[in-house]
């Protein structure tokens, strides 16, 4: 019996590396909030949920996220300014800080899932 | 992870409106700066910021981020305040000085506004800096 560490993980690490992908669409957003011209993006991760289901054979038990190839989505503005800018700073403040928390999720379970080896691989 | 580059487009941006802080405190320091000639007469600047796509090391799972460049500080084309002072100094053969195109109420909502951005890219510069900070300490107790 072997443990393979990159399967140990597993959606963790991949929903990790997104949402630090995230984070840096969002910091963009937030960096030009007064750039003329400049349009708000984000990651769909519903998107991103769907195309992993629907790659699946409908029974699924380690659900992976789609990290590869998914695409820039443009923000709708509530207001759109005059000068072209789609940045909404109460929109991104607020999309920052439930991503830094999901972040901060996803490290728990990441931490979690290597405290429960440590104790296997150290026999307790 | 790209939290360098994060810390990039958020440096970027405070620099930016540092840029843009110098502009109005320079206007706002030269509002009554006459002078004789329209074109010696100081004129309001403003900076012009643009979006830089961040595409330097983008590996195929990596999105683009896009920092601030300051493109250019141009001069207000407004037209200049025109008064009648003869006995001012600088005053040209018909008694008038020119006094520069500065309004300052729109330069003290520019500068809060700046300010408030610098602000928000502190806030975003901290957090990361805590996500990194517990991304290192993965695996303690």
């Amino acid at each position: 019996m072997s443990i393979d560490f990159s399967k140990a993980t597993g959606i963790h690490d991949d929903a990790l590396r997104l949402r630090a992908e995230r984070t840096k669409v969002l910091a963009s957003n937030v960096a030009n909030v007064s750039t003329p011209g400049y349009q708000a993006r984000d990651i769909d991760f519903a998107a991103s949920l769907r195309s992993a289901l629907g790659s699946g054979d409908g029974f699924v038990d380690d659900l992976p996220l789609d990290t590869g190839g998914q695409d820039l989505m443009y923000r709708v503005p509530y207001h759109p300014a005059q000068d072209g800018n789609t940045v909404e700073l109460g929109v991104e403040q607020a999309a920052f800080a439930q991503n830094a928390m999901e972040f901060q999720t996803s490290l728990t379970f990441v931490n979690m899932k290597l405290k429960g080896l440590a104790k296997a691989i150290s026999g307790q | 992870m790209s939290f360098k580059q994060i810390s990039q487009i958020a440096g970027s941006a405070m620099s930016a409106q540092t840029v843009r802080l110098n502009t109005i405190a320079s206007n706002l320091a030269n509002a009554q700066s006459a002078a004789g000639t329209p074109d010696s007469t100081y004129h309001a600047r403003k900076p012009v910021f643009a979006a830089l796509a961040a595409r330097e090391g983008l590996g195929e799972q990596q999105l683009p981020g896009a920092r601030v460049q300051v493109l250019d500080v141009v001069e207000s084309q407004e037209p200049l305040r025109k008064a009648y002072e003869p006995e001012n100094p600088l005053a040209n053969e018909n008694g008038e000085v020119f006094y520069p195109n500065v309004n300052p109420v729109a330069e003290m909502t520019d500068m809060l506004s700046a300010s408030r951005a610098f602000e928000t890219n502190v806030e975003v510069l901290s957090r990361v800096k805590s996500m990194q900070q517990s991304l290192l300490r993965l695996g303690d107790a």
